[in-house]
């Protein structure tokens, strides 16, 4: 019997790699391949949870869109369809010049990849001006989440409110006296690298005050046409004439089927009432309220006459701009336009890093994942907006 | 399995101990050598800690809840606040076990120092991320505890609204925590997934691979796929607490069961990502101290995936009784029907591979054992609560609480102590003692079910969960599980003593002491910190027809035949058929 003890071998400071090994290749990694295909796959599956995350707020735009569509038509008027479009070209374009910036990692044009990446932040950075323009404008009005929600239709833009677009637009102001008093420095000190660097950055810090230019101009421009026919209105009522010809034509159909499930109610009711009498039945004596609420419009409507229909179109869109009701379309609005806004921002630490990491032209054609995979979350992050325009601005 | 005597004339391989200076543990010395560590290795251990500090605070705090309940009035928590102080006890009891413990249980602890091993690979694919995971555990934990020190929390550990967007207590602290907590489970499923599907060696093809791996790929796919779900949940739920939002608090005209709805569809898979990894355990420890093929290989990593895949669809079955339509609920309860089946495959599966087996009855073994005892009650009692009419009875009272300390407890844990104690010699080079392994075992099995089946009965009788008192008829079935809870705590206490006690005293492990053979048994104990040198020959994992017991060294060999040149004599100049054709 012969024994071979497979003697351990001492000092395996190289890992045993008998192959070249070069320097991008991580020590655990075979080959660049086995890398590439790593990273690829991981950030996949780092993007499907990222659309996992945001399907939540989906659902319950579904869910009280469902619920409430009133509310939502309503309410959407109040976003600006002029900011949105032109965020929606902004990061549009911002995609191809991150599509650029792959091609241009491959075939190793430096400059090129500088270029595309700084265009790429740049557009970033308009796209976060012009929603601090529209964030700020509806912090003013008292547009907010349904527990801060303040707005008065009477008095829809109160003077008095803490100068919100300022707060927003100070640590972008205090980036850009930064990265410029960088610039200078590095351009005085003579450090190549670092104004090379610091060149494209404050290209870009300046772009965040381009968007809220444009957005200003945009806004003031909308201000005179639409906020006038709406306030106008001496109830204060959210109503563009416009919508209402729509609404008209629904509520026609819907008029006799309403009529007819307020039949089936009464048989219920006496039952549920019963119930409601419950002090700790609370739900059941507002589903009873609002069942009332809902037969005495549609009891209305019944009459065929456009006035009779247009009375109780009304009275539901007087009680739309309560908290409980507009304030949770602007919850919504808010959670799925600001969990996008901070991934925009991570978006832009990252293709910070890429632009540093361009400027040290550390990437080749053997070696340009990172580029790449900034460029697919850079596109989901794009995508989600896509989907959040139409959602939210558009529909209605 | 031949005990005894190596067949003569055979050659045997084995690759002894590693030296010092190639000892994953020993080589770089100082704290900071661990705490900067990206060895998958170190950070399974550092996991390994962590993970059993969380329990010991959440088992104290069980103890805790246990004796109160020794008497119908309470036996701890006295005065007006009674209930409050007994609401956050259970509360921080449950979400501690389910959030720091169980989830990063066998997946982050065993799961980091075994992948790659087994996968006879360097390192996990994104070793700084993994780093990252730990630290973000750590992070969570701290949120928990800062929870813990500020007020408390007492909605329980499934946070349902509206109470938990009216009470006083720390739920945004809990709930920061349990978000980052998340992020820390979806970062190790991620590099599981991408570990395994790129870093496999050439030659194991998907089912070559130890049905661990597959266990704890079809694990990451939940984490992956679930958790981000709760992160925004969560999310949600802190902007209800600050600024009410209006989705989930009736008072603002959300509605609560949405909150349930988007709870349960992470955390009915998440009750699988806290199984799945245990089954993977189970399925090589019964192989492996049976020294037998797994029977029905491709049954047991299919079930996996399957469970998977079909865990999404159940969560309605938490929420029969919270006013579902009938259709809904009759659709729910059918689909939770169709879980079990898998589950059940593997556990016939199991009782197949020990059918004829030369079973050894080591300490892993004898938890494997109680495993699939207790595994197969819990279970079965899922199928009680999944059935619409059983349910209305038995939802919220003490036999669900029975039922799913038998799958988490009697499931996870035992699967997850049995693992411990399988590749503790790997982890630490160390042998303990049997005897005290196989003690420990044996008081666990029996002070679980002494705690937990009472609580069957105590449940159909109409007992609630979540109550600081009770009715004086339910008083001997408390106690006997007061006292059962001291019995295993007190088992799980001999067990931690054995371990540690190996660490100092315990005998060298040889590389192979049980006769595995998947790969991590191909490299020393403990391993060396690069695992392998190259990639190593790939064989079937549940081949264990050329280990043999090797009685002086106590250890399993690897063992070829005698190798000879044939033939043995010269060939000639001129090969034969070189004359044919002349
Ligand atoms: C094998 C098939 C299983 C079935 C059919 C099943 C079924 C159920 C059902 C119907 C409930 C709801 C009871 C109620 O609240 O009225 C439940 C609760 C629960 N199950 Fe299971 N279950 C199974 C396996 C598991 C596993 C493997 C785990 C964890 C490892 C688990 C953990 C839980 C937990 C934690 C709860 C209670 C959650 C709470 O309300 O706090 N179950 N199970
Ligand atoms: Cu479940």
């Amino acid at each position: 019997m012969s024994t071979i003890e497979a003697s351990p071998e001492v000092g395996h400071d190289e890992h045993g790699h008998d192959h070249d090994h070069p320097p991008f290749l991580a020590h655990h990694f075979d080959t660049p391949e086995q890398q590439f295909d790593s990273g690829k796959l991981g950030i996949w599956l780092f993007l499907v949870t990222e659309v996992l995350f945001f399907s939540g707020m989906f659902c319950a735009y579904a869910i009280f869109r469902a619920l409430r569509p009133e509310v939502f038509e309503g309410c959407s008027q109040f976003l600006n369809t002029k900011l949105g479009a032109i965020n929606t070209g902004v990061l549009l374009f911002s995609s191809l010049t991150m599509a650029w910036a792959v091609r241009c990692s491959q075939l190793e044009q430096h400059k090129g990849l500088v270029g595309t990446l700084a265009a790429t932040l740049s557009c970033a950075m308009i796209f976060l001006g012009v929603k601090a323009i529209e964030y700020s404008h509806k912090f003013g009005m008292g547009l907010l989440p349904a527990g801060l929600f303040f707005y008065d239709p009477s008095n829809p833009h109160p003077t008095e409110h803490p100068p919100y677009l300022a707060y927003i637009c100070a640590p972008f102001a205090v980036a850009l006296v930064g990265v410029l008093c960088w610039l200078v420095f590095s351009a005085v000190a003579g450090k190549k690298f670092q104004f090379a660097v610091a060149k494209p950055l404050s290209v870009v810090c300046l772009c965040f005050f381009v968007g809220v230019g444009l957005g200003m101009v945009l806004e003031s421009g909308e201000e005179s046409a639409d906020h006038v026919d709406t306030h106008a209105d001496p109830n204060g009522l959210a109503t563009a004439p416009v919508m209402l010809e729509v609404e008209k034509a629904a509520a026609a159909e819907a008029a006799p089927a309403i009529a007819a499930s307020g039949a089936q109610v009464s048989v219920d009711e006496g039952v549920l009432e019963i119930l409601a009498t419950d002090p700790t039945n609370v739900g059941v004596k507002s589903g009873l309220n609002a069942l009332e609420q809902q037969t005495a419009a549609a009891g209305t409507s019944t009459v065929t006459g456009d006035g009779e229909i247009l009375g109780a179109i009304t009275t539901t869109e007087v009680d739309v701009m309560t908290p409980t009701t507009a304030g949770v379309f602007f919850s919504i609005y808010y959670c799925m336009t600001g969990i996008h806004a901070i991934h925009i921002l991570a978006g832009i630490g990252v293709l910070v890093w890429l632009l540093v990491r361009a400027v040290r032209q550390d990437f080749n054609r053997q070696y340009f994942g990172p580029v790449d995979y900034v460029g697919l979350y850079w596109h989901l992050v794009d995508l989600i907006w896509i989907y959040l325009f139409p959602l939210l601005y558009l529909i209605r | 399995m031949s005990a005894g005597s190596l067949p003569s004339g055979s050659q045997v391989k084995d690759p002894g101990y590693p030296t010092p200076s190639e000892n994953y543990l020993t080589n770089s010395k100082g704290v900071l050598s661990w705490i900067f560590t990206l060895d998958h290795k170190r950070i399974g251990v550092m996991y390994l800690i962590g993970v059993t500090a969380a329990f010991a605070i959440a088992g104290l705090l069980a103890l805790l809840i246990r004796l109160h309940l020794f008497q119908p009035d309470g036996m701890i928590f006295q005065g007006e606040e009674a209930n409050n102080y007994y609401n956050q006890v259970f509360t921080l009891h449950g979400a501690i076990m389910v959030f720091l413990f169980i989830i990063p249980s066998v997946p982050a602890a065993l799961g980091n120092f075994l992948v790659p091993v087994m996968l006879g690979a360097k390192d996990v694919a994104f070793p700084r991320l993994n780093l990252c995971s730990f630290y973000l555990w750590v992070f969570g934990a701290l949120f928990f505890v800062s929870a813990l020190c500020a007020s408390g929390l007492d909605t329980g550990w499934t946070f349902y609204t509206p109470y938990s967007t009216t009470t006083d207590s720390s739920v945004i602290l809990a709930t920061s925590g349990a978000f980052i907590l998340g992020f820390s489970s979806i970062f190790t499923g991620l590099n599981f997934i991408v570990t395994i599907n790129t870093m496999r060696p050439p030659g194991m093809t998907w089912f070559r691979m130890p049905l661990f791996l597959w266990a704890t790929y079809a694990t990451s796919i939940i984490q992956v796929l679930a958790t981000p779900v709760l992160g925004i949940t969560l999310l949600l739920l802190i902007a209800e607490r600050t600024m009410h939002i209006g989705i989930f608090d009736p008072e603002y005209n959300g509605d609560p069961v949405t909150f349930q709805h988007f709870f349960w569809f992470y955390s009915h898979p998440a009750v699988y990502i806290m199984i799945l990894p245990a089954f993977g355990v189970i399925s090589d420890l019964i192989s492996v101290h049976s020294h037998k093929r797994i029977f029905g290989y491709r049954f047991i990593a299919y079930s996996s995936i399957a469970i998977a895949l079909l865990g999404f669809l159940v969560w309605g079955h938490h929420m029969f009784t919270a006013g579902m339509s009938s259709l809904t609920t009759i659709i729910f309860s059918a689909l939770t029907f169709t879980v079990s089946v898998p589950s059940a495959i593997k556990v016939f599966n199991w009782l197949a591979t020990m059918y004829k087996g030369s079973i050894s009855l080591t300490t892993p073994m004898c938890y494997a054992l109680s495993f699939i005892f207790l595994f197969t009650i819990g279970g079965l009692t899922g199928l009680h609560l999944g059935t619409l009419a059983t349910d209305m009875h038995l939802h919220d009272t003490y036999f669900v609480v029975a039922h799913f300390h038998y799958v988490m407890v009697g499931g996870t844990l035992v699967a997850f102590l049995g693992g411990v104690f399988h590749w503790w010699p790997k982890m630490f080079g160390k042998m303990y003692s049997e005897a005290g392994g196989r003690l420990s075992a044996l008081l666990v099995f029996a002070g679980f079910n002494l705690t937990f089946l009472p609580q069957f009965i105590l449940g159909s009788r109409g007992m609630p969960r979540r109550y600081a008192t009770y009715d004086p008829e339910f008083a001997a079935l408390h106690q006997m599980s007061t006292w059962g809870s001291m019995l295993l705590g007190f088992g799980l206490l001999v067990a931690l003593i054995v371990l540690l006690r190996s660490l100092k005293s315990g005998k060298r492990a040889p590389a192979n002491p049980w006769g595995g053979a998947t790969l991590e048994w191909e490299c020393t104990s403990p391993p060396p910190f690069y695992n392998f040198e190259r990639a190593p020959a790939v064989g079937d994992p549940y081949d264990f027809s050329d280990l043999e017991w090797e009685a002086d060294n106590e250890r399993y060999v690897k063992v070829e035949p005698a190798r000879e040149i044939v033939p043995e004599t010269q060939p000639e100049k001129e090969p034969a058929h070189a004359e044919d054709s002349k």
